[in-house]
């Protein structure tokens, strides 16, 4: 895979299923509905548990917005990502074009998808932190990878956006 | 949070009236005079009284600080980005912070008003970060 800034678009190019593969997932991936770890993960607590009437208040009104402002971010990777659908014959080596003014949108779906990953998968921080030790053996280590994966796109991301 | 405002605004005209009893109860005026400067001319009311107002909320809320916790998915150049945003920290600041995050597991961002607090802290939300909105002890 290839990744590079052209104008007011970041490319990703060459790439193969696999990653592709991870790329599609991200939208999937970024949804903590039935996992309740990632839920709270996602959905943290505004007090360190005092102050209940205000955290009712907050799950009330201000939770709604973040699943919201959460949910438009997804969707605007999701409608990047459908320059991979088509015939998975000719997936090898495809380029996704992802518009600059979407980097946003890119870096809450990826952190999404990271935290919701991590937190099914309950990582430790050594596990998280482990870029050299990760062979691809079990479904555990194939999120680990994607973790650092998405990680890595951030980190693109993030520091084109500074240029 | 509308109505948490509200409820602030409540306790502070309990509060401004009880340390203001015996003038309330001698002189019936109405309570946006009251919280005036000592100008009791009806026609002159307006423009202080808002100014009086904001900077005695603003005491009663001092007491409230924004806390990050540390986490270790985030990126350290993703918290430092959040930080330059929501805070409009320079970028040595952001990192500091960040680092006392990384280092120490948690970093007060900023401290003041409570209404303030709970933005900042729904905005830090807002790029999943840890935030507790805490009060200062």
């Amino acid at each position: 895979m290839e990744i590079r800034r052209r104008k007011n678009q970041i490319e990703l190019s060459e790439l193969d299923p696999f990653l592709a593969e991870l790329l599609r997932q991200i939208p999937a991936c970024a949804n903590p509905e039935g996992a309740p770890r990632a839920e709270e993960r996602i959905f943290s607590a505004p007090t360190n548990g005092s102050e209940t009437e205000f955290c009712a208040e907050w799950k009330m009104y201000v939770e709604p917005e973040l699943r919201r402002l959460f949910q438009t971010a997804t969707h605007t990777v999701a409608g990047d990502l459908e320059q991979l659908n088509g015939n998975e014959k000719n997936l090898a080596n495809r380029t996704v074009r992802i518009p600059t003014k979407h980097a946003d949108a890119w870096l809450s779906a990826l952190n999404q998808a990271r935290l919701v990953i991590a937190a099914k998968n309950d990582f430790t921080e050594t596990e998280l932190n482990d870029h050299v030790h990760s062979p691809i053996g079990s479904r555990r280590d194939l999120s680990l990878f994607q973790v650092n994966f998405y990680g890595f796109l951030q980190e693109f991301i993030l520091r084109e956006m500074e240029c | 949070m509308l109505r948490r405002w509200f409820e602030l605004r409540a306790a502070y005209v309990s509060i401004f009236l009880m340390s203001a009893k015996p003038l309330a109860a001698e002189v019936a005026v109405p309570l946006l005079i009251i919280a005036g400067p000592m100008n009791t001319a009806p026609s002159t009311i307006d423009a202080p009284t808002i100014e009086q107002e904001t900077r005695s909320e603003e005491a009663l809320d001092i007491p409230w600080q924004v806390v990050v916790h540390n986490d270790p998915v985030n990126l350290m150049s993703y918290v430092t980005m959040v930080f330059q945003r929501v805070f409009g920290y320079p970028r040595d600041k952001a990192e500091r912070h960040m680092l006392e995050v990384h280092h120490k597991g948690r970093s007060i961002l900023w401290s003041g008003m409570r209404e303030r607090a709970e933005l900042y802290v729904q905005q830090l939300h807002g790029y999943l970060l840890l935030a507790t909105l805490e009060k200062i002890s």
